[in-house]
């Protein structure tokens, strides 16, 4: 099953390598991870999706909550939770229909942000499964890049990954 | 106080309360040594190889409880180190790494003697620090200590470049006393309510079973094992990390378990119905094949490490805390509860085992000529009065030890278990003599072992060292040979080791005494030459039978009830 990880991490150098060790030595799947620091600028916050049994999701939090430097971790996949990935896509407009194209950006609730001679630049938000939806939608070929920001998460109502709760 | 960056870290040592500290110099570490020159609060153990300090340091942490200290330069130094990191990582063991680094301008660069300690530790340290500032080494050294010694502890190494630790720059210093990481606070209470139901559990248990290692060690929780253990008057086995911290000779005990354990402490395992598993893991050479162990039991797992609990067996009861808290808290809970062990359905399981037991599954040639490598071991046991401490390397020699020399106390059988580090005796030896002058230690190590860290008998002769290394030379890696015997039919790659050197003459040219001993009947006498030279370290060359092997056996990827016995003829 998939499951996303929340940590709060201590902004340290060296931290990220920690999370990102311990998963490969311990055999572990990421599937993204997502890192930046948070509104107190010595805490950083994390997302990781990964994939296992309950038993494995179990020992990647416990080992992921031994590392000295993670000050707290949360299992979104547990809660009512809100996920998002954001990601830039570039096309080729010259074998596409621009007017379709517009039209699909608009039904995924995109938006163009870059515009040169026969090449548009997409951003997107939502879930993998919208992205990648939206990929779907366009014709072979016509992709000239992707950059997807890997998924964020966070809790739905009061419940938060903070220092005080 | 005004103290430069290496005078802080000589300084913060002795404040501490560091006593020895174990390394060997270099160039990035050179204003540390000259700060430790200028002192002598803090004793500095010059060792022959890195890999010989971070042992050193290991024995002294595993025999006092302390953390070992080792101080080594930046590159080779920190390097050569990390084997024995990795070893005190892998049995939990309490220990500060103060390794030098390049200065802070060539970080990156390559430059001469430049790794990446941080880096290159980082898997088999508990934690590591690169310090930043010069501000910085008094706390970080602090929080070193207090991360390898709380919790389950483990091994810190703290990286310094050499420009923070310049003579030149001056700041102030005074000892912080207390540390407090928000990201790092261990937990060592147990649950009440979990403890409670564990008793519940053991009360009503009709073939109970007490599983120990390494955890009651550290936390020095023997009296209260012991303690509980004779209030329920269930049977107990512990693992290799575990011996000694419950008496040995006290029939309760049903030995060590595992895949060199003996037969009714397997058999007992294999059986049982409620087990109490206590400061162990669950290893893979514990527990044998996962789907066949213990298939009839509820377990309960008292582990200061949430992930150790449920990581290879499911538990039914996990408490996590500190062993001697959990196991004080329930001594306190059972007075509370009114009932008592069902001692109709003990008597029964008591006579099971009884009748494992009497298959003496220890047993080997007591008859032969030549000198069977249990019979030295035996025979140490009573020169020593079953008072050494005894360091081991690793091979057939260490599970002769831990079959055959009943541990009485705790810290006395310092070994290498989880990383299983040839090696590791000669120098964790060092480390135990020096933190007890008085006491007698012994290294029971092998041909091929004791020729990994041998250049140390020279450290021994320096510091004045009397260890007895007990030499059980059977010409082979016997562990290696025994497994090729046993599943490559016979086909002994590499195993035999050829062009060995001359030992007694090798002890003598390092300065101590050398002792040969070929026929079973001198065995005794000689242990007791040795250990009445009570100043001098002697290196006693037993040599063994060559084919023997270590008995019972179970084959990897077998159940406990599954194990291979001697056949005697
Ligand atoms: C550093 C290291 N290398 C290799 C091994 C694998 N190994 C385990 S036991 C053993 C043989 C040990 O031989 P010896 O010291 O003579 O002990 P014996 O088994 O003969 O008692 C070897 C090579 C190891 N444990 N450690
Ligand atoms: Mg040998």
């Amino acid at each position: 099953m998939r499951y996303i990880i929340s940590i709060l991490i201590e902004n340290e150098v060296g931290a990220l390598s920690r999370v990102a060790g311990l998963f490969s030595a311990r055999g572990y799947n990421i599937e993204s991870l997502t890192v930046a620091p948070t509104e107190d600028a010595s805490l950083s916050r994390m997302t990781i999706v990964t994939c296992g049994t309950e038993s494995i999701i179990e020992q990647i939090s416990k080992q992921l909550n031994k590392l000295v430097d993670v000050v707290k971790l949360n299992n979104l996949i547990e809660d009512a939770h809100i996920e998002r990935e954001m990601m830039l896509i570039k096309i080729n407009v010259a074998q596409v229909s621009k007017q379709e194209l517009m039209h699909l950006v608009d039904i995924f609730r995109g938006r163009v942000i870059d515009v040169a001679s026969d090449i548009y630049t997409v951003e997107l938000t939502g879930t993998g499964d919208k992205l990648d939806a939206f990929i779907a939608t366009l014709e072979e070929g016509a992709i000239l890049e992707t950059v997807r920001s890997g998924v964020m998460g966070i809790a739905r109502g009061a419940k938060a990954l903070s220092l005080q709760q | 106080m005004e103290l430069s960056g290496a005078e802080i870290v000589a300084q913060f040592l002795e404040d501490e309360g560091v006593d020895y500290i174990f390394g060997y110099p270099g160039g990035a570490v050179l204003h540390i040594y000259d700060a430790l020159f200028k002192q002598d609060a803090v004793k500095h153990i010059l060792v022959r190889h890195e890999q010989g300090a971070t042992h050193a340091a290991d024995g002294y942490a595993r025999a006092t409880g302390k953390p070992g200290v080792v101080l080594v330069t930046s590159g080779p130094g920190a390097t050569n180190a990390i084997t024995g990191i990795a070893t005190a990582f892998m049995d939990s063991v309490p220990m500060v790494i103060i390794t030098g680094q390049v200065p802070r301008a060539f970080i990156g660069s390559d430059a001469f003697q430049e790794v990446d300690s941080v880096g290159i530790s980082r898997p088999c340290v508990k934690h590591n620090f690169l310090v930043g500032d010069v501000k910085d080494i008094a706390d970080t050294l602090k929080k070193a200590f207090y991360i390898a010694t709380t919790g389950r502890p483990g091994p810190v190494l703290v990286d310094i470049p050499k420009d923070i630790t310049a003579p030149h720059i001056k700041i102030p210093y005074i000892y912080p006393e207390s540390v407090d990481i928000r990201s790092y606070k261990p937990v060592t209470k147990g649950h009440l309510g979990q403890i409670r139901r564990a008793a519940e559990l053991l009360l009503i248990a009709k073939r109970p079973m007490i599983y120990t290692g390494g955890g009651v060690v550290s936390s020095n929780a023997s009296q209260s094992l012991t303690e509980l253990t004779k209030r329920l008057g269930f049977p107990i086995t512990q693992t290799l990390m575990g011996l000694g911290s419950y008496p040995a000779s006290d029939k309760q005990f049903l030995g060590m378990l595992g895949m060199h354990g003996t037969y009714e402490a397997n058999m007992a395992m294999h059986e049982c119905d409620v087990l109490f598993a206590i400061g162990a893991r669950f290893d893979d050479r514990v527990t044998g094949q996962l789907e066949q162990f213990c298939p009839d039991a509820q377990i309960i797992h008292v582990d200061i490490d949430p992930a150790s609990i449920a990581k290879n067996v499911h538990v039914d009861i996990p408490i996590v805390g500190d062993v001697d808290e959990v196991l004080s808290d329930m001594l306190e809970i059972l007075k509370t509860i009114d009932a008592t062990p069902d001692k109709e359905a003990l008597d029964g399981w008591w006579k099971k085992i009884e009748k494992w037991r009497k298959k003496d599954c220890l047993q080997y040639n007591r008859k032969s000529k030549l000198i069977k490598p249990q019979f030295v071991i035996e025979k140490l046991h009573e020169v020593t009065q079953g008072d050494a401490y005894i360091t081991s390397d690793v091979g057939q020699h260490q599970m002769f030890v831990a079959q055959f020399y009943p541990f009485d106390k705790s810290r006395r059988w310092i070994n290498s278990g989880g990383l299983g580090t040839m090696g590791f005796g000669l120098p964790a030896a060092m480390g135990v003599q020096l933190a007890y002058p008085g006491e007698q230690v012994a290294c029971v190590t092998g041909e091929a072992s004791i020729q990994m860290c041998i250049q140390e008998l020279s450290t021994c002769l320096q510091y004045g060292l009397p260890i007895k290394v007990i030499n059980l030379n059977n010409r082979y890696m016997g562990m290696v040979r025994q497994w090729q015997e046993f599943f490559y039919e016979g086909r002994y790659a590499m195993s035999y080791v050829e062009a060995l050197p001359d030992f007694v003459k090798l002890a003598e040219s390092y300065g101590h005494v050398g002792i040969l001993v070929e026929k079973p009947s001198e065995v005794k006498s000689a242990l007791e030459k040795a250990f009445a030279m009570k100043d001098k370290l002697v290196f006693v060359d037993f040599i063994t039978d060559q084919k023997e092997n270590v008995y019972p056996m179970i084959a990897q990827g077998k159940g406990h009830h599954e194990m291979v016995e001697r056949e005697l003829a």
